[in-house]
Protein backbone atom coordinates (compact mmCIF):
# COMPACT_ATOMS: atom_id res chain seq x y z
CA UNK A 1 0.00 0.00 0.00
CA UNK A 2 1.60 3.10 -0.80
CA UNK A 3 0.27 6.38 0.60
CA UNK A 4 1.49 8.21 -2.08
CA UNK A 5 -0.72 6.98 -4.42
CA UNK A 6 -3.31 8.01 -2.04
CA UNK A 7 -1.81 11.53 -1.28
CA UNK A 8 -0.55 13.00 -4.87
CA UNK A 9 0.97 16.40 -4.30
CA UNK A 10 -2.42 17.56 -6.25
CA UNK A 11 -4.51 16.24 -3.58
CA UNK A 12 -1.90 17.53 -0.49
CA UNK A 13 -1.83 21.06 -2.29
CA UNK A 14 -5.83 21.39 -2.93
CA UNK A 15 -6.47 19.99 0.80
CA UNK A 16 -4.38 22.53 2.28
CA UNK A 17 -5.55 25.37 -0.07
CA UNK A 18 -9.33 24.95 -1.25
CA UNK A 19 -9.88 26.59 -4.64
CA UNK A 20 -13.25 28.22 -4.83
CA UNK A 21 -13.49 28.10 -0.87
CA UNK A 22 -16.05 30.80 -1.03
CA UNK A 23 -19.33 31.31 -2.04
CA UNK A 24 -20.31 32.30 -5.49
CA UNK A 25 -22.46 35.37 -5.58
CA UNK A 26 -25.44 35.35 -6.84
CA UNK A 27 -26.33 31.81 -6.62
CA UNK A 28 -29.49 29.73 -7.53
CA UNK A 29 -28.78 26.35 -5.81
CA UNK A 30 -27.17 25.54 -3.07
CA UNK A 31 -26.68 21.62 -1.66
CA UNK A 32 -25.23 20.63 2.14
CA UNK A 33 -23.15 17.34 2.33
CA UNK A 34 -22.60 15.70 5.59
CA UNK A 35 -20.13 12.68 6.45
CA UNK A 36 -21.86 10.85 9.34
CA UNK A 37 -18.85 9.00 9.88
CA UNK A 38 -15.98 11.23 10.21
CA UNK A 39 -18.36 14.62 10.44
CA UNK A 40 -17.32 16.54 6.98
CA UNK A 41 -18.96 19.12 6.51
CA UNK A 42 -19.91 21.17 3.07
CA UNK A 43 -22.20 23.39 1.85
CA UNK A 44 -21.87 24.07 -2.46
CA UNK A 45 -23.45 26.96 -4.06
CA UNK A 46 -23.23 27.69 -7.31
CA UNK A 47 -24.91 29.70 -10.10
CA UNK A 48 -26.77 28.10 -13.25
CA UNK A 49 -27.46 30.08 -16.16
CA UNK A 50 -29.77 28.38 -17.86
CA UNK A 51 -27.99 25.01 -18.70
CA UNK A 52 -24.66 26.21 -17.33
CA UNK A 53 -23.21 26.32 -14.11
CA UNK A 54 -20.96 29.45 -14.56
CA UNK A 55 -19.96 29.76 -10.75
CA UNK A 56 -19.61 27.50 -8.05
CA UNK A 57 -17.51 27.60 -4.34
CA UNK A 58 -17.76 25.50 -1.14
CA UNK A 59 -17.33 26.18 2.10
CA UNK A 60 -16.43 23.28 4.77
CA UNK A 61 -14.88 21.27 6.77
CA UNK A 62 -13.15 18.34 6.67
CA UNK A 63 -9.58 15.50 5.66
CA UNK A 64 -7.66 16.72 3.03
CA UNK A 65 -9.35 14.33 0.79
CA UNK A 66 -12.60 15.55 1.15
CA UNK A 67 -11.46 19.05 0.97
CA UNK A 68 -9.25 18.11 -2.27
CA UNK A 69 -12.22 16.62 -3.58
CA UNK A 70 -14.63 19.82 -3.64
CA UNK A 71 -11.95 21.84 -4.63
CA UNK A 72 -10.77 20.14 -7.80
CA UNK A 73 -14.64 19.55 -7.98
CA UNK A 74 -15.38 23.14 -8.02
CA UNK A 75 -12.73 24.19 -10.75
CA UNK A 76 -13.41 20.86 -13.23
CA UNK A 77 -17.45 22.35 -13.33
CA UNK A 78 -16.88 25.57 -13.95
CA UNK A 79 -18.56 26.41 -17.71
CA UNK A 80 -19.70 22.81 -17.73
CA UNK A 81 -23.90 22.44 -18.52
CA UNK A 82 -25.79 20.09 -16.14
CA UNK A 83 -25.47 16.80 -17.93
CA UNK A 84 -21.78 17.38 -18.62
CA UNK A 85 -21.16 18.03 -14.61
CA UNK A 86 -23.53 14.47 -14.26
CA UNK A 87 -21.53 12.75 -16.38
CA UNK A 88 -18.46 13.51 -15.27
CA UNK A 89 -19.89 12.43 -11.76
CA UNK A 90 -20.77 9.05 -13.26
CA UNK A 91 -16.76 8.69 -14.13
CA UNK A 92 -15.69 9.91 -11.39
CA UNK A 93 -17.75 7.41 -9.22
CA UNK A 94 -16.45 4.63 -11.50
CA UNK A 95 -12.82 5.64 -10.73
CA UNK A 96 -12.83 5.92 -6.84
CA UNK A 97 -15.75 2.81 -6.29
CA UNK A 98 -16.45 0.68 -9.33
CA UNK A 99 -16.40 -2.61 -10.23
CA UNK A 100 -13.27 -4.76 -10.32
CA UNK A 101 -12.50 -4.04 -14.38
CA UNK A 102 -14.92 -1.74 -14.89
CA UNK A 103 -13.45 0.82 -17.86
CA UNK A 104 -12.34 4.19 -16.42
CA UNK A 105 -12.04 7.02 -18.16
CA UNK A 106 -8.98 8.84 -17.12
CA UNK A 107 -8.76 10.85 -19.47
CA UNK A 108 -11.64 11.98 -19.67
CA UNK A 109 -11.31 13.18 -16.11
CA UNK A 110 -8.20 15.37 -16.66
CA UNK A 111 -7.19 16.66 -13.38
CA UNK A 112 -9.77 14.45 -11.47
CA UNK A 113 -7.91 11.29 -12.21
CA UNK A 114 -5.79 12.07 -9.03
CA UNK A 115 -8.17 10.61 -6.83
CA UNK A 116 -8.00 7.35 -8.68
CA UNK A 117 -5.41 5.79 -5.71
CA UNK A 118 -8.75 6.31 -3.42
CA UNK A 119 -9.93 2.76 -4.72
CA UNK A 120 -7.32 1.36 -2.78
CA UNK A 121 -8.71 2.59 0.50
CA UNK A 122 -12.38 1.72 0.70
CA UNK A 123 -12.62 3.64 4.03
CA UNK A 124 -11.90 7.01 1.87
CA UNK A 125 -14.64 6.50 -1.42
CA UNK A 126 -17.02 8.65 1.10
CA UNK A 127 -14.79 10.93 1.83
CA UNK A 128 -14.09 11.47 -2.15
CA UNK A 129 -17.22 11.57 -2.94
CA UNK A 130 -19.42 13.68 -0.18
CA UNK A 131 -18.70 17.04 -2.57
CA UNK A 132 -19.92 14.89 -5.92
CA UNK A 133 -23.33 13.48 -3.83
CA UNK A 134 -23.74 17.14 -2.59
CA UNK A 135 -22.97 18.42 -5.90
CA UNK A 136 -26.26 16.05 -7.11
CA UNK A 137 -28.54 17.46 -4.73
CA UNK A 138 -27.56 21.23 -5.61
CA UNK A 139 -28.90 20.31 -9.05
CA UNK A 140 -31.76 18.21 -7.78
CA UNK A 141 -32.60 21.19 -5.44
CA UNK A 142 -33.84 19.27 -2.95
CA UNK A 143 -34.18 19.93 0.62
CA UNK A 144 -31.86 18.44 3.38
CA UNK A 145 -28.46 17.24 3.62
CA UNK A 146 -26.49 15.08 1.17
CA UNK A 147 -25.14 11.77 2.55
CA UNK A 148 -22.71 9.51 1.44
CA UNK A 149 -24.18 6.07 3.04
CA UNK B 1 11.75 15.06 46.71
CA UNK B 2 10.07 12.61 43.60
CA UNK B 3 12.73 10.07 42.03
CA UNK B 4 11.22 9.30 38.46
CA UNK B 5 11.78 5.62 37.79
CA UNK B 6 12.42 4.92 34.33
CA UNK B 7 10.01 3.17 32.26
CA UNK B 8 10.35 -0.49 31.00
CA UNK B 9 7.95 -1.76 28.36
CA UNK B 10 6.14 -4.65 30.27
CA UNK B 11 7.36 -4.29 33.81
CA UNK B 12 4.99 -3.78 36.21
CA UNK B 13 4.91 -5.53 39.40
CA UNK B 14 2.69 -8.85 38.99
CA UNK B 15 2.12 -8.43 35.47
CA UNK B 16 3.87 -8.88 32.54
CA UNK B 17 2.50 -7.53 29.33
CA UNK B 18 4.64 -9.19 26.94
CA UNK B 19 3.55 -12.33 28.10
CA UNK B 20 -0.03 -12.17 27.94
CA UNK B 21 0.19 -11.00 24.08
CA UNK B 22 0.97 -14.21 23.62
CA UNK B 23 -2.15 -15.59 24.48
CA UNK B 24 -3.83 -13.09 21.92
CA UNK B 25 -3.58 -14.30 18.68
CA UNK B 26 -4.98 -11.15 16.85
CA UNK B 27 -1.97 -9.60 17.89
CA UNK B 28 0.33 -11.80 15.73
CA UNK B 29 -0.01 -10.50 12.24
CA UNK B 30 0.76 -8.11 9.97
CA UNK B 31 -1.04 -5.47 8.53
CA UNK B 32 0.05 -3.61 5.39
CA UNK B 33 3.77 -5.42 5.93
CA UNK B 34 3.57 -4.39 9.33
CA UNK B 35 3.29 -5.65 13.01
CA UNK B 36 -0.09 -4.79 14.03
CA UNK B 37 -0.13 -2.41 16.79
CA UNK B 38 -3.52 -2.69 17.82
CA UNK B 39 -4.66 0.75 19.87
CA UNK B 40 -8.28 0.49 19.49
CA UNK B 41 -9.89 -1.28 22.38
CA UNK B 42 -12.10 1.17 23.67
CA UNK B 43 -14.05 -0.07 20.06
CA UNK B 44 -13.57 -3.75 21.12
CA UNK B 45 -10.58 -5.83 22.71
CA UNK B 46 -9.26 -8.52 21.14
CA UNK B 47 -10.07 -12.02 22.50
CA UNK B 48 -7.64 -14.32 23.79
CA UNK B 49 -7.07 -17.92 22.51
CA UNK B 50 -9.10 -19.26 25.64
CA UNK B 51 -12.59 -17.47 24.61
CA UNK B 52 -11.96 -18.91 21.36
CA UNK B 53 -11.48 -22.07 22.41
CA UNK B 54 -14.62 -21.83 24.36
CA UNK B 55 -16.62 -20.10 21.87
CA UNK B 56 -15.49 -23.00 19.14
CA UNK B 57 -16.20 -25.60 21.96
CA UNK B 58 -20.14 -24.96 22.46
CA UNK B 59 -20.43 -25.62 18.77
CA UNK B 60 -18.26 -28.20 18.29
CA UNK B 61 -18.82 -29.86 21.23
CA UNK B 62 -22.34 -28.62 23.72
CA UNK B 63 -24.40 -27.26 20.83
CA UNK B 64 -27.73 -27.68 22.41
CA UNK B 65 -30.75 -25.04 23.27
CA UNK B 66 -30.81 -24.02 26.57
CA UNK B 67 -33.65 -24.71 29.65
CA UNK B 68 -35.65 -26.89 27.39
CA UNK B 69 -34.67 -30.73 25.95
CA UNK B 70 -33.95 -33.23 28.98
CA UNK B 71 -31.12 -34.65 26.64
CA UNK B 72 -27.37 -34.49 27.74
CA UNK B 73 -25.99 -32.10 25.12
CA UNK B 74 -28.79 -29.36 26.06
CA UNK B 75 -28.08 -30.19 29.87
CA UNK B 76 -24.13 -29.64 29.49
CA UNK B 77 -25.30 -26.06 27.16
CA UNK B 78 -27.83 -24.81 30.44
CA UNK B 79 -25.08 -25.75 33.05
CA UNK B 80 -22.20 -23.79 30.78
CA UNK B 81 -24.60 -20.69 30.18
CA UNK B 82 -25.59 -20.56 33.88
CA UNK B 83 -22.56 -21.17 35.04
CA UNK B 84 -20.96 -17.84 33.19
CA UNK B 85 -24.31 -15.64 35.04
CA UNK B 86 -22.30 -16.61 37.84
CA UNK B 87 -18.87 -15.91 36.97
CA UNK B 88 -20.85 -12.64 35.96
CA UNK B 89 -22.27 -12.62 39.76
CA UNK B 90 -19.07 -12.62 41.06
CA UNK B 91 -17.33 -10.55 38.67
CA UNK B 92 -19.86 -7.25 39.38
CA UNK B 93 -20.23 -8.50 43.36
CA UNK B 94 -23.98 -8.78 42.81
CA UNK B 95 -25.77 -10.06 45.74
CA UNK B 96 -28.05 -11.94 43.24
CA UNK B 97 -27.38 -14.66 40.36
CA UNK B 98 -30.95 -13.76 39.41
CA UNK B 99 -29.85 -10.25 38.91
CA UNK B 100 -27.84 -10.69 36.60
CA UNK B 101 -29.45 -10.48 32.61
CA UNK B 102 -27.55 -11.61 29.22
CA UNK B 103 -28.52 -9.12 26.34
CA UNK B 104 -26.76 -8.53 23.45
CA UNK B 105 -24.39 -5.62 24.77
CA UNK B 106 -24.53 -2.27 26.76
CA UNK B 107 -26.76 -0.84 24.12
CA UNK B 108 -29.65 -3.14 24.78
CA UNK B 109 -28.95 -3.30 28.31
CA UNK B 110 -29.71 0.38 28.74
CA UNK B 111 -32.58 -0.06 26.31
CA UNK B 112 -34.15 -2.32 28.48
CA UNK B 113 -34.59 -0.47 31.14
CA UNK B 114 -35.39 2.75 29.43
CA UNK B 115 -38.45 0.79 27.94
CA UNK B 116 -39.29 -1.59 30.87
CA UNK B 117 -38.54 0.40 33.75
CA UNK B 118 -38.15 4.21 32.51
CA UNK B 119 -41.70 3.89 30.43
CA UNK B 120 -43.01 2.18 33.84
CA UNK B 121 -42.39 5.46 36.10
CA UNK B 122 -41.95 8.34 34.27
CA UNK B 123 -44.91 10.78 34.20
CA UNK B 124 -45.00 14.10 32.03
CA UNK B 125 -42.62 16.77 33.93
CA UNK B 126 -40.27 13.96 35.21
CA UNK B 127 -36.72 14.69 34.63
CA UNK B 128 -33.93 11.82 33.74
CA UNK B 129 -30.29 13.06 33.97
CA UNK B 130 -27.31 12.48 31.39
CA UNK B 131 -24.04 14.01 31.39
CA UNK B 132 -22.11 15.77 28.58
CA UNK B 133 -19.33 13.22 28.11
CA UNK B 134 -22.16 10.67 27.08
CA UNK B 135 -21.92 8.08 24.48
CA UNK B 136 -24.90 8.38 21.87
CA UNK B 137 -26.18 4.92 23.74
CA UNK B 138 -26.81 6.61 26.78
CA UNK B 139 -28.52 9.58 24.97
CA UNK B 140 -30.92 8.07 22.67
CA UNK B 141 -32.81 5.80 24.35
CA UNK B 142 -33.65 8.49 27.51
CA UNK B 143 -34.52 10.64 24.50
CA UNK B 144 -36.82 8.24 23.31
CA UNK B 145 -38.39 7.78 26.29
CA UNK B 146 -38.76 11.31 26.92
CA UNK B 147 -40.58 11.88 23.76
CA UNK B 148 -43.20 9.24 24.60
CA UNK B 149 -43.53 10.01 28.23
CA UNK B 150 -43.36 14.03 28.10
CA UNK B 151 -40.43 13.42 30.47
CA UNK B 152 -37.53 16.24 30.63
CA UNK B 153 -34.03 14.86 29.31
CA UNK B 154 -31.23 17.25 31.69
CA UNK B 155 -27.92 17.15 30.62
CA UNK B 156 -24.90 17.95 33.18
CA UNK B 157 -22.17 19.69 31.71
CA UNK B 158 -19.05 18.58 31.65
CA UNK B 159 -15.62 20.93 32.16
CA UNK B 160 -13.25 21.70 29.29
CA UNK B 161 -10.96 19.16 30.80
CA UNK B 162 -13.54 16.32 30.58
CA UNK B 163 -14.52 16.11 34.04
CA UNK B 164 -18.09 16.03 35.84
CA UNK B 165 -17.84 18.21 39.13
CA UNK B 166 -20.09 17.06 42.12
CA UNK B 167 -21.81 20.69 42.05
CA UNK B 168 -22.59 21.05 38.67
CA UNK B 169 -24.27 17.49 38.69
CA UNK B 170 -25.77 18.65 42.42
CA UNK B 171 -27.27 22.16 40.32
CA UNK B 172 -29.34 19.33 38.23
CA UNK B 173 -30.48 17.36 40.60
CA UNK B 174 -34.06 18.09 41.23
CA UNK B 175 -36.86 16.25 42.80
CA UNK B 176 -38.13 15.91 39.58
CA UNK B 177 -35.41 13.46 38.45
CA UNK B 178 -36.49 10.19 38.44
CA UNK B 179 -33.65 8.16 36.85
CA UNK B 180 -30.02 9.39 36.39
CA UNK B 181 -27.95 7.34 33.53
CA UNK B 182 -24.23 7.67 33.60
CA UNK B 183 -21.01 6.72 32.22
CA UNK B 184 -18.62 5.27 34.80
CA UNK B 185 -15.76 5.81 32.38
CA UNK B 186 -16.19 8.00 29.09
CA UNK B 187 -15.31 6.32 25.51
CA UNK B 188 -14.27 9.19 23.73
CA UNK B 189 -12.01 10.74 27.19
CA UNK B 190 -11.28 8.51 29.53
CA UNK B 191 -12.64 9.95 32.54
CA UNK B 192 -13.39 8.30 35.26
CA UNK B 193 -16.76 9.81 36.82
CA UNK B 194 -17.08 9.91 40.38
CA UNK B 195 -20.02 7.74 40.22
CA UNK B 196 -19.91 6.52 43.90
CA UNK B 197 -20.35 10.16 45.26
CA UNK B 198 -23.36 10.83 42.22
CA UNK B 199 -25.10 7.77 43.20
CA UNK B 200 -25.11 9.03 46.85
CA UNK B 201 -26.64 12.21 45.75
CA UNK B 202 -28.91 10.75 43.37
CA UNK B 203 -30.20 8.60 45.71
CA UNK B 204 -30.63 11.40 47.94
CA UNK B 205 -33.27 12.54 45.96
CA UNK B 206 -35.31 9.61 45.34
CA UNK B 207 -34.00 9.08 41.50
CA UNK B 208 -32.41 5.70 40.12
CA UNK B 209 -29.51 5.60 38.67
CA UNK B 210 -28.08 3.77 36.08
CA UNK B 211 -24.13 3.30 35.21
CA UNK B 212 -22.96 2.42 31.55
CA UNK B 213 -19.62 0.45 32.00
CA UNK B 214 -19.16 -0.28 28.60
CA UNK B 215 -15.68 1.48 28.89
CA UNK B 216 -14.85 0.63 32.91
CA UNK B 217 -15.14 -2.95 33.43
CA UNK B 218 -12.03 -4.17 31.73
CA UNK B 219 -10.13 -0.72 33.69
CA UNK B 220 -11.12 0.03 36.90
CA UNK B 221 -12.46 -2.49 39.25
CA UNK B 222 -16.38 -2.54 39.54
CA UNK B 223 -18.82 -3.62 42.19
CA UNK B 224 -22.50 -2.94 42.34
CA UNK B 225 -23.14 -3.24 45.95
CA UNK B 226 -20.15 -0.65 47.06
CA UNK B 227 -21.18 1.63 44.55
CA UNK B 228 -24.99 1.25 45.36
CA UNK B 229 -26.08 1.69 41.26
CA UNK B 230 -29.61 0.46 40.74
CA UNK B 231 -28.53 -0.61 37.33
CA UNK B 232 -25.27 -1.38 35.56
CA UNK B 233 -24.63 -2.36 32.41
CA UNK B 234 -21.98 -3.32 30.37
CA UNK B 235 -20.46 -6.06 27.00
CA UNK B 236 -18.62 -8.34 26.86
CA UNK B 237 -16.58 -7.54 23.77
CA UNK B 238 -15.28 -4.92 25.43
CA UNK B 239 -13.75 -7.55 28.31
CA UNK B 240 -11.92 -9.73 25.60
CA UNK B 241 -15.01 -11.25 25.39
CA UNK B 242 -17.08 -12.27 22.32
CA UNK B 243 -19.60 -9.61 20.81
CA UNK B 244 -23.25 -9.89 20.58
CA UNK B 245 -23.01 -10.53 24.65
CA UNK B 246 -23.82 -8.05 27.20
CA UNK B 247 -24.82 -7.89 30.74
CA UNK B 248 -27.77 -5.97 32.36
CA UNK B 249 -26.96 -5.72 36.37
CA UNK B 250 -30.29 -4.32 38.44
CA UNK B 251 -31.14 -4.30 42.12
CA UNK B 252 -33.53 -7.63 42.77
CA UNK B 253 -36.56 -4.59 44.13
CA UNK B 254 -36.21 -3.13 40.70
CA UNK B 255 -36.29 -6.03 37.80
CA UNK B 256 -39.12 -7.65 39.83
CA UNK B 257 -41.41 -4.79 39.44
CA UNK B 258 -40.57 -4.04 35.88
CA UNK B 259 -42.50 -5.40 33.23
CA UNK B 260 -41.13 -7.77 30.46
CA UNK B 261 -39.03 -6.04 28.00
CA UNK B 262 -39.43 -8.62 25.02
CA UNK B 263 -42.43 -11.29 24.92
CA UNK B 264 -41.45 -14.64 23.45
CA UNK B 265 -40.21 -17.95 24.66
CA UNK B 266 -37.94 -18.65 27.85
CA UNK B 267 -39.14 -15.81 29.55
CA UNK B 268 -42.79 -17.16 30.56
CA UNK B 269 -44.02 -19.78 32.63
CA UNK B 270 -47.40 -20.80 31.10
CA UNK B 271 -48.91 -19.18 28.32
CA UNK B 272 -52.68 -19.57 27.33
CA UNK B 273 -54.53 -17.46 24.69
CA UNK B 274 -56.40 -15.32 27.53
CA UNK B 275 -53.19 -15.19 29.90
CA UNK B 276 -49.72 -15.37 29.92
CA UNK B 277 -47.75 -15.97 33.16
CA UNK B 278 -43.92 -14.96 33.74
CA UNK B 279 -40.68 -16.84 34.34
CA UNK B 280 -38.97 -15.67 37.12
CA UNK B 281 -35.68 -13.43 37.42
CA UNK B 282 -33.95 -13.40 35.03
CA UNK B 283 -35.50 -15.09 32.34
CA UNK B 284 -37.91 -12.88 32.62
CA UNK B 285 -35.95 -10.35 30.51
CA UNK B 286 -34.28 -13.01 28.14
CA UNK B 287 -36.86 -13.71 25.52
CA UNK B 288 -35.86 -16.39 22.83
CA UNK B 289 -32.82 -18.21 22.55
CA UNK B 290 -30.28 -16.24 24.00
CA UNK B 291 -26.18 -15.84 22.52
CA UNK B 292 -25.63 -19.19 24.25
CA UNK B 293 -22.00 -19.12 23.48
CA UNK B 294 -21.44 -15.84 23.41
CA UNK B 295 -23.11 -15.74 27.01
CA UNK B 296 -20.27 -18.71 27.78
CA UNK B 297 -17.45 -17.18 26.09
CA UNK B 298 -17.70 -14.04 28.27
CA UNK B 299 -17.49 -16.33 30.94
CA UNK B 300 -13.96 -17.81 29.67
CA UNK B 301 -13.29 -13.83 29.21
CA UNK B 302 -13.64 -12.84 33.04
CA UNK B 303 -12.04 -16.29 34.15
CA UNK B 304 -9.15 -14.79 31.89
CA UNK B 305 -9.08 -11.50 33.51
CA UNK B 306 -9.71 -12.56 36.75
CA UNK B 307 -6.63 -14.89 36.50
CA UNK B 308 -4.51 -11.64 36.52
CA UNK B 309 -4.59 -9.18 40.04
CA UNK B 310 -6.63 -6.37 38.40
CA UNK B 311 -4.83 -4.27 40.10
CA UNK B 312 -1.57 -4.73 38.74
CA UNK B 313 -3.57 -5.02 35.34
CA UNK B 314 -4.55 -1.50 35.83
CA UNK B 315 -1.42 -0.11 37.29
CA UNK B 316 0.02 -1.32 34.10
CA UNK B 317 -2.32 0.40 31.64
CA UNK B 318 -1.93 3.59 33.54
CA UNK B 319 1.93 3.89 33.38
CA UNK B 320 1.67 2.83 29.26
CA UNK B 321 -1.13 5.82 29.19
CA UNK B 322 1.22 8.42 30.77
CA UNK B 323 3.92 7.42 28.69
CA UNK B 324 1.79 8.10 25.83
CA UNK B 325 0.48 10.90 27.44
CA UNK B 326 3.92 12.76 27.98
CA UNK B 327 5.30 11.83 24.78
CA UNK B 328 2.09 13.44 22.67
CA UNK B 329 2.05 16.38 24.87
CA UNK B 330 5.80 17.34 23.68
CA UNK B 331 4.89 16.37 20.09
CA UNK B 332 4.41 19.83 18.44
CA UNK B 333 0.95 20.71 16.86
CA UNK B 334 -0.25 18.15 18.82
CA UNK B 335 -3.56 18.55 21.06
CA UNK B 336 -4.78 16.22 24.06
CA UNK B 337 -8.94 16.38 24.45
CA UNK B 338 -9.43 15.04 27.61
CA UNK B 339 -7.16 16.05 30.10
CA UNK B 340 -9.17 14.62 33.39
CA UNK B 341 -7.23 13.71 36.37
CA UNK B 342 -7.40 9.95 37.27
CA UNK B 343 -8.71 9.18 33.39
CA UNK B 344 -7.63 6.07 31.70
CA UNK B 345 -6.94 3.74 28.74
CA UNK B 346 -8.06 6.74 26.03
CA UNK B 347 -6.30 9.41 24.57
CA UNK B 348 -8.26 11.56 22.33
CA UNK B 349 -5.81 13.79 20.55
CA UNK B 350 -6.00 16.34 17.22
CA UNK B 351 -2.82 17.31 15.01
CA UNK B 352 -2.64 20.60 13.49
CA UNK B 353 -1.17 19.39 9.93
CA UNK B 354 -3.93 16.89 9.45
CA UNK B 355 -7.45 15.90 10.06
CA UNK B 356 -8.03 13.26 12.27
CA UNK B 357 -9.07 10.70 8.88
CA UNK B 358 -6.24 11.63 7.53
CA UNK B 359 -4.32 10.57 10.75
CA UNK B 360 -6.19 7.19 10.97
CA UNK B 361 -5.05 6.36 7.29
CA UNK B 362 -1.70 7.10 7.54
CA UNK B 363 -0.58 5.39 10.58
CA UNK B 364 -3.05 2.69 9.22
CA UNK B 365 -0.40 2.19 6.21
CA UNK B 366 2.03 1.73 9.45
CA UNK B 367 0.38 -1.15 10.93
CA UNK B 368 -1.04 1.30 13.18
CA UNK B 369 -4.82 0.66 14.55
CA UNK B 370 -6.43 3.54 15.89
CA UNK B 371 -10.07 4.97 15.84
CA UNK B 372 -10.57 8.49 14.16
CA UNK B 373 -14.10 10.09 14.27
CA UNK B 374 -16.66 11.57 16.68
CA UNK B 375 -16.60 8.35 18.54
CA UNK B 376 -20.52 7.98 18.90
CA UNK B 377 -19.78 10.98 21.32
CA UNK B 378 -21.38 13.87 19.03
CA UNK B 379 -22.04 16.34 21.89
CA UNK B 380 -18.30 15.96 23.31
CA UNK B 381 -16.92 16.83 19.96
CA UNK B 382 -19.96 20.24 20.22
CA UNK B 383 -18.75 20.55 23.83
CA UNK B 384 -14.32 21.41 21.93
CA UNK B 385 -15.61 22.61 18.90
CA UNK B 386 -14.84 20.04 16.71
CA UNK B 387 -16.06 17.61 14.62
CA UNK B 388 -13.77 14.11 15.35
CA UNK B 389 -10.64 13.46 17.10
CA UNK B 390 -7.84 10.58 16.87
CA UNK B 391 -8.14 8.18 19.85
CA UNK B 392 -5.55 5.62 20.47
CA UNK B 393 -6.65 3.34 23.36
CA UNK B 394 -5.17 0.84 25.55
CA UNK B 395 -6.00 -2.72 26.12
CA UNK B 396 -3.45 -4.88 29.20
CA UNK B 397 -1.48 -6.44 26.20
CA UNK B 398 -0.15 -3.21 25.01
CA UNK B 399 2.97 -1.91 26.15
CA UNK B 400 5.16 1.46 25.73
CA UNK B 401 6.65 -0.17 22.33
CA UNK B 402 2.96 0.38 20.65
CA UNK B 403 3.36 4.11 21.74
CA UNK B 404 6.85 3.95 20.11
CA UNK B 405 5.12 2.74 17.08
CA UNK B 406 2.46 5.09 17.24
CA UNK B 407 4.69 8.27 17.42
CA UNK B 408 7.31 7.21 14.63
CA UNK B 409 3.54 6.71 12.60
CA UNK B 410 2.55 10.11 13.65
CA UNK B 411 5.85 11.45 12.46
CA UNK B 412 5.15 10.17 9.05
CA UNK B 413 1.75 12.26 9.21
CA UNK B 414 4.19 14.72 9.81
CA UNK B 415 6.29 14.13 6.68
CA UNK B 416 3.39 13.98 4.57
CA UNK B 417 1.18 17.41 6.00
CA UNK B 418 3.56 19.07 7.73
Amino acid sequence: MDLRELYQEVILDHGKNPRNHRFPDPYNREGRGYNPLCGDKITLRLQLDGDTITDIGFIGQGCAISQASCSTMTQALKGKTVEEAEALFGKFHAMVAGDEGSDTDLDALGKLAVFAGVREFPMRVKCATLGWHTLNQALRNEEGEAKTE
Amino acid sequence: MTISTPITSAAAPGFDARRVREDFPALHQDVHGKPLVYLDTAATSLKPQSVIDAVDEVYAKDCANIHRAVHLLSQRATARYEEARKKVQAFLNAAKKSEIVFTRGTTEAINLVAQSFGASVLREGDEVLVTELEHHSNIVPWQMLCQRTGAKLVVVPMTDRGEVLRNSFEEKLSDRTKVVALAHVSNALGTVLPVAELIALAHERGAVVLLDGAQAVSHVEVDVQALDCDFYAFSGHKLYGPTGIGVLYGKERLLDAMPPYQGGGDMIRSVTFEETIYNDLPYKFEAGTPNIAGAIGLGAAIDYYQSFDQKAVHAHERRVLEYATDALELLPGVRLIGTAPGKVAALSFLMDAAHPHDIGTIVDSEGVAIRTGHHCAQPVMEHFGIAATARASLGMYNTTDDVDALLSALEKVQELFG
